[in-house]
């Protein structure tokens, strides 16, 4: 059924990364630590990106994510200082959300699981195709006019308008 | 290739794990990670399905990538707003910040 190769094995090491570290995230009661693990948890899922034969998008998620939201929230946490070791990490309701998310998992794992492993499921090997289009076809889809262009716009819009709303946001206005 | 849905296993974990993080820490630093960790699995089922159902079109991958800037503004705003919080409050406890309470 799963077949032990390289391809697997690489996928179970990323997956590891990934998860491991998204409970570092969460569980770490020192920020920095967390932002840290945060940093090592978006590489992991740059790691699938590849796997998933999108290497543009996993460039840019170590462009963007690693390089520019993980500074941004380590930057933030240092700013921010004196709360990087808040005693109660976890609200009054930890307990039950906790309870919710695990049952919110199983019920998302049932919906995966069943089609697949099911009493009609299809164990059969789906066939992948090996034509796979390239970081250069995305690029022309960003800019045909039948495809995103519209969309690539908006959201360049979109981004110069937030990036004007923080910088507003967060200035000084004591003088 | 690995088959399709461990990736969607995966992916579902961390949806589940950064939910956590939103609804349960104290820290509004904390809960914007766990806001990253829910978009970055979105983006890793998005991938998924466009390499397994329909890799010769671009239309996953852009949308990953629309995604991933909406996150960056996400962050840069949001990570704003804390700044000038912790600037008037000197707490980042979402707790504490209650002037909008009824």
């Amino acid at each position: 059924m799963i077949e032990l190769n390289i391809a697997t094995l690489i996928f179970a090491l990323f997956s590891v990364i990934t998860l491991g570290s998204a409970i570092g995230v969460v569980w770490n009661h020192n920020l920095i630590r967390s932002s840290y693990w945060l940093i090592f948890c978006l590489f992991g899922v740059a790691g699938l990106f590849v796997l998933l034969s999108a290497p543009f998008l996993a460039a840019v998620q170590v462009l963007v994510y690693i390089g520019a939201v993980g500074i941004l929230i380590t930057f933030s946490v240092m700013l921010t200082r004196g709360m990087t070791h808040i005693v109660d990490v976890f609200n009054r309701q930890s307990t039950i959300t906790a309870i919710v998310c695990a049952i919110l998992f199983f019920v998302l794992m049932i919906g995966v699981i069943l089609p697949v492993w099911g009493p009609s499921g299809s164990l059969a090997d789906e066939t992948v195709s090996e034509v796979v289009a390239t970081t250069a076809d995305l690029g022309v889809s960003m800019v045909d006019g039948n495809q995103y262009v519209l969309v690539f716009e908006l959201i360049s819009l979109l981004l110069t308008a937030a990036m004007i709303g923080a910088v507003v946001i967060a200035r000084d206005n004591e003088k | 290739m690995v088959p399709l849905w461990m990736y969607l296993l995966v992916a579902a974990a961390l949806f589940c794990i950064g939910s956590y993080a939103v609804l349960a820490r104290r820290n509004a630093i904390a809960i914007l990670m766990g806001v990253e960790l829910m978009l970055n699995a979105v983006n890793i089922n998005l991938v998924a399905f466009w390499r397994y159902a329909t890799p010769d079109v671009m239309t996953g991958q852009a949308f990953t990538a629309f995604v991933l800037v909406v996150a960056a503004a996400e962050a840069a705003v949001g990570l704003a707003i804390i700044i000038t919080v912790y600037r008037q409050r000197r707490s980042v406890v979402v707790e504490e910040v209650d002037s909008m309470r009824g």
